[in-house]
């Protein structure tokens, strides 16, 4: 590692002094920092192309990608920026509590406390943009969320020093933060609240990685909207919300006065995101008096009418809807820190309509309209993830944010989703090619091959994007959950893979589940044989059994044991975040928590899902296919000699290893053998999971077999398994096959994967690499998006193509300075190759080309 | 029941024939051609395949053959070929499939149970199952089994041949066929018995015979520098074809690649690889060039 943290440093040192140099008012900002304080950006001497004349322009095509220069310029900042902290949010919100914690309701308290930063916090209005907006200071400065989780003086100096996602921050804010942060919120954030209380038992099932708990550090989220703020303002919601008020019963409604105080909170939050937008109008007012050249002067004047009129009002044409968007995705994430930021959900259909209508009229160009869906394409882009505290900041981590933008798909009508905007948005995609927002195509049997092969060109560019989603399917695993039709139709996938009712539901991620740990400690009668210690329930050592069936039944029962446990701690949080951490602003844009008077996080939405995330399917099924196959029906060897060559990580029993790497049938070959196993596996899972309650009014757990970046941690907690994968080496990903066992092509991987219920679950993954060769020729696109039909027409649920090849890879990482812009997509979320730390990259390269030659 | 010598089935292969297709390769040819880029379908007999790489050493081959044709040395095994008498229990035993046969017998249900398992990509894509080889005709009668049952079930055929055959035997395979890719190699017939072993006059008249039948053809010609891709060769190969009579035939280029000499190492016949020159991409566009000039659909890969 030594030579990469090197050339890491060099490239840090050489890089750093520009990426300030586009903040002149970052360090002047410390020391004004309880003050409101206004940055403005003027990085570059030279004024942008002028507006709507772009395309007929030369343009500077040095610097980079982009459609026009002020595009170009804008994706430079953004994608040069080295991320940063700011604690400016803490110190708002620390002094805030402080004041004012005990005068009044929590609801109320947490709207105030957003209404009171929106109100200080530092505006960035920077030159060129048209959508504006940012959750901190400036373009990838990121604020803390110490209520949830407050990281030390330690985590500090790990995300400023670590070797990949490194997070800045100077010294002097640490030592602020240290005064005046940390001290308040010692023992009062959520996360000490929830390790302070729960059980041993769950305590020792954490530790030994059978599961992570996705609301240690952050809050409930993975929310996508749907298109009720493109018709109403927070004005409307406002009325709405003093409408309930005037109607409140309090002689009978024993709930009156908590709801209330929801309401209270609610109208106080939606103030909120109406100050905060009203402050980027007066700041353009402002910026345009000075401004000397005339189109920015419009311009700005421009974004000042814009911000005076949405958030507050509907937006009235294309322009405003982005903004109100972007207004409302800012509100949440700044209100609270939930999982996967915020999502627009189905972007390109709520787009349509003002598009339409204003080509129509000509007051729109498909060009302005492209330019500004790449304003906003590089404002979520400006959003890398809150990092995270404790070990972990040592570990992995990525900048994704997991914004999901939704492109094509089916309308609420039942009615094929793809437009225009459709078109332009994967022209943006691949135009640009940044990080965030992650990005999905949604192929129903109704959308047409010419927006498939459009998508797919794009996949074969290699940038690790879009996903492709089934909509026929996962409409149907809606539906089984309890939506109604149409409901279910204007969902759709966020995060990575997730399904939920846009808008409507709050369908929570609650952890992952490490199932080969499961079969490990099976094997072990119950004992981590990583720590030694007990962890399980105690089933039988495993050289008693004389049945496969008689295993399969002790790793169901460890299974339910452990599936149990977790549950009962999440239920435990979900409650903790209700009660002090409501969202009252994330509650106006979710139905129906207006028309129940309840937060997001207390059963408020309409729908209320707990997804617990099964990760590690391949390499369970492959293990127990291994035992069956050499064990109980070859006996090539005994139970007793299998177990202690895992044990021992098969030093000495190469031969054994070998065989059962070569001679056993694994997952993603369409083999029945093994498919079979998945399935049952898959159905026990489903089994253990789906229709549980979760505590909310109506609310149940469902699968989902997302493993994100998991299956590597997951690896490393454990030993060796029976389908020969050594210890500490990453676990298969999603549902799709361990790394190298799949050997027939990507039709057998489809065949295989089509064989589980993916209705059953909320989502599953697959990961499917192509190398540049089998996409050469305009024939092979068409047979990419045939075999993306042919997996739908099965009944699968997702599938995603990285599109690279080894050398490449090799390449990047002997000298990641010139790859800078390589995208791999691994588990779920695309990511740059040089910001993976060495086991993704390493994962990456291993996993099955489907070479052809 | 009726079973054929086969050495692959590939699933997802989009280089031999419209849509996403299954290939059965035939082991056995008649031709040997210097540049084959599948020396494995030569024989018409199971071969024995060594990847040295994957070999650990571990000499469970060693004891596991009955013929003692297996010796453990320090670069890996030797087998004795003199003892051995091709019977694949090495193959069987080995852990890390170091060791392969190449070529199985297999069924006429077994054959399409595979094919079956592509069925949603056929029906998908308007693709179907390709049969190579090796040279697939000489295989007739499990060919036209295959032929009929795929007839029967729905599923487009091609048939991938060198056209060195019987003539009634291609005509009867004709009956049963939806596509042919029909190979061309040189137009000499003594340099392309040079080349190939055999002279190519039988090729030509079944190609005429098949033009007669109306079943397509895609003419596939592999491009190997200095043996096909001069002027004269191309004007004849064009001038030939420009002589049949057939509707929208394609011409596909196959450029010559040295990735086969791996295969020639596994089959310990590392002599037999004959390193040739790969066209320049210059010529390739020439190549394409002069067969347009002839109004002929060309392109380049299958």
């Amino acid at each position: 590692m030594t030579w990469f943290r090197q050339l890491f440093y060099t490239a840090g040192e050489t890089f750093c002094p520009d990426h300030f140099s586009f903040f002149p008012g970052f360090v002047s900002f410390k020391d004004s920092i309880m003050f409101e304080k206004i940055i403005i950006h003027t990085s570059s001497p030279e004024r942008p192309a002028s507006v709507g004349t772009a395309a007929g322009q030369r343009d500077n095509q040095d610097s980079g990608p982009g459609m026009n220069d002020r595009i170009r310029k804008l994706r430079k900042i953004s994608t040069e920026a080295v991320p940063s902290l700011s604690i400016e949010r803490a110190l708002h919100e620390t002094v805030f509590y402080r004041e004012h914690y005990g005068t009044c309701s929590i609801p109320v308290l947490r709207a105030l406390t957003f209404l009171d930063h929106c109100r200080k916090k530092t505006i960035y209005l920077g030159e060129g943009e048209l959508i504006v907006g940012e959750r901190g200071p400036a373009p990838k400065v990121v604020p803390t969320f110490p209520e949830l989780t407050c990281h030390s003086v330690e985590d500090f100096h790990v995300l400023n020093s670590r070797d990949m996602q490194r997070y800045t921050i100077s010294q002097e804010d640490i030592d602020q933060y240290e005064r005046e942060v940390i001290p308040y919120w010692k023992g009062k954030t959520q996360r000490e609240r929830i390790f302070g209380h729960v059980p041993p038992e769950w305590k020792a099932a954490y530790e030994a990685g059978l599961f992570t708990e996705f609301m240690e550090q952050r809050a409930p989220g993975h929310t996508a909207l749907d298109g009720k703020i493109y018709r109403k303002g927070m004005l409307d919601f406002k009325k709405e919300i003093a409408g309930k008020i005037a109607a409140l019963d309090f002689l009978n409604d024993p709930e009156a006065t908590d709801k209330s105080e929801q309401w209270k909170a609610m109208d106080i939050a939606c103030d909120a995101v109406i100050l905060f937008a009203e402050r980027h109008a007066a700041l353009a007012d402002e910026l345009a008096l000075v401004e000397r050249d005339p189109l920015r002067a419009a311009e700005l004047k421009e974004i000042a009418s814009v911000c005076r009129h949405v958030p507050a009002h509907a937006p009235r044409n294309f322009r405003e809807a982005i903004q109100m968007y972007w207004f409302v995705h800012l509100g949440t994430i700044t209100e609270l820190n939930g999982w996967d930021a915020m999502n627009p959900g189905h972007f390109d259909q709520h787009l349509t309509p003002f598009y339409e209508r204003e080509v129509a009229a000509g007051t729109l160009t498909r060009d302005k309209a492209k330019e500004l869906i790449s304003c906003f394409w590089i404002k979520v882009n400006n959003h890398p993830a809150p990092p995270k505290v404790g070990v972990t900041a040592r570990e992995s981590g990525t900048y994704n944010d997991f914004t999901n933008i939704n492109i094509g798909g089916l309308k609420g009508d039942g009615s094929d989703g793809t437009s225009e905007i459709s078109y332009i948005m994967l022209e943006v995609i691949e135009e640009l090619h940044i990080l965030q927002p992650g990005n999905s195509v949604h192929i129903s049997a109704k959308t047409p091959d010419k927006f498939l092969h459009a998508a797919t060109r794009v996949i074969r560019q290699g940038h690790g994007y879009p996903s492709v989603f089934n909509p026929d399917v996962y409409i149907l695993e809606l539906l089984r959950q309890g939506k109604s039709l149409q409901d279910a139709r204007e969902g759709g996938c966020s995060g990575c893979i997730e399904v939920g009712a846009f808008g409507k539901e709050a369908f929570l991620l609650t952890g992952y589940l490490n199932v080969p740990k499961i079969l490990e400690i099976t094997l072990n009668n119950g004992v981590d044989p990583v720590t030694g210690k007990c962890v399980g329930l105690k089933t039988g050592d495993p050289r008693s059994f004389d049945s496969f069936e008689k295993l399969y039944e002790a790793f169901i029962q460890q299974l339910n044991f452990v599936v149990d446990i977790k549950m009962r701690v999440s239920n435990y949080i979900d409650r903790m975040f209700a009660k002090y951490a409501p969202a009252p602003f994330l509650s106006v844009v979710i139905d129906d928590c207006i028309v129940n008077g309840k937060d997001y996080y207390d059963g408020g939405p309409r729908y209320n899902t707990s997804y617990i995330q099964c990760c590690g399917l391949s390499t369970v099924t492959d293990s127990l296919s291994a035992i069956r196959k050499h064990v109980f029906e070859d006996k090539a060897f005994s139970m007793d000699r299998l177990l202690n060559a895992v044990l021992n990580n098969f030093e000495g029993e190469t031969v054994m290893r070998q065989r059962i790497m070569n001679r056993t049938p694994f997952f993603g070959n369409d083999d029945d053998y093994a498919d079979e196993i998945a399935v049952k596996v898959y159905n026990d899972l489903v089994a253990a999971i789906d229709g549980k309650p979760n505590i909310k009014p109506g609310g149940k757990y469902h699968l989902n077999m997302l493993s994100t970046t998991c299956h590597v941690y997951f690896g490393k907690v454990m030993g060796a398994t029976p389908n020969g994968r050594l210890a500490g080496k990453s676990i298969s990903d999603g549902t799709s096959p361990s790394h190298g066992a799949d050997t027939c092509g990507p039709s057998a991987v489809v065949k295989s994967l089509a064989k589980l219920d993916h209705v059953k679950s909320g989502g599953t993954l697959l990961n499917q690499r192509f190398l540049p060769s089998l996409l050469k020729k305009e024939e092979d696109i068409k047979k990419l998006g045939q075999l993306i039909r042919s997996y739908f027409t099965l009944g699968g649920h997702h599938i995603q193509f990285n599109i690279v090849d080894t050398a490449t890879l090799l390449a990047a990482q002997a000298c990641p300075e010139d790859y800078r812009d390589l995208l791999v997509r691994m588990a779920g979320y695309s990511d740059y190759f040089n910001d993976m730390n060495a086991d993704l990259q390493q994962e990456v390269i291993e996993r099955t080309e489907n070479d052809m030659l | 029941m009726t079973s054929g010598l086969i050495f692959d089935i590939k699933r997802y292969a989009i280089n031999d024939g419209p849509g996403i297709r299954v290939v059965v390769f035939f082991k056995g040819c008649n031709l040997h051609c210097a540049w084959c880029h599948n020396p494995e379908g030569m024989a018409a007999v199971p071969e024995k395949m060594f990847t040295p790489s994957k070999c650990i050493s571990c000499g469970t081959c060693v004891s596991a053959c009955p013929e003692e044709a297996i010796t453990l040395t320090a670069h890996g095994i030797v087998t004795n070929t003199d003892l051995c008498r091709s019977c694949g229990i090495c193959a069987e035993v080995c852990p890390t499939m170091a060791i392969e046969m190449s070529g199985r017998e297999m069924t006429v249900p077994e054959i399409m149970d595979v094919i079956e398992k592509e069925r949603i990509f056929f029906e998908q894509s308007g693709g179907g199952v390709t049969f190579s080889g090796g040279e697939p005709m000489i295989q007739s009668k499990v060919l036209i089994e295959l032929l009929d049952e795929c007839g029967k079930r729905g599923i487009h055929r091609a048939v991938d041949t060198a056209g060195h055959v019987n003539t009634d035997v291609l005509l009867e395979v004709a009956q049963r066929t939806d596509l042919f890719l029909y190979d061309l190699k040189v137009m000499d017939p003594e340099l392309h018995a040079k080349w190939t072993g055999l002279t190519n006059d039988k090729i030509l008249t079944n190609l005429r015979a098949v033009a007669r039948t109306g079943v397509p053809v895609i003419i596939r010609i592999p491009l190997v520098g200095g043996v096909n891709d001069h002027e004269d060769n191309i004007r004849q190969t064009a001038e030939f074809l420009y002589s049949i009579p057939m509707k929208g035939a394609e011409v596909h280029l196959l450029p010559y690649h040295a990735i086969a000499r791996h295969k020639y190492e596994k089959l310990s016949r590392p002599e037999e690889f004959e390193l040739m020159e790969e066209p320049g991409p210059g010529r390739l566009e020439e190549v394409v060039a002069l067969f347009r000039g002839y109004g002929m659909k060309v392109q380049v890969g299958g």
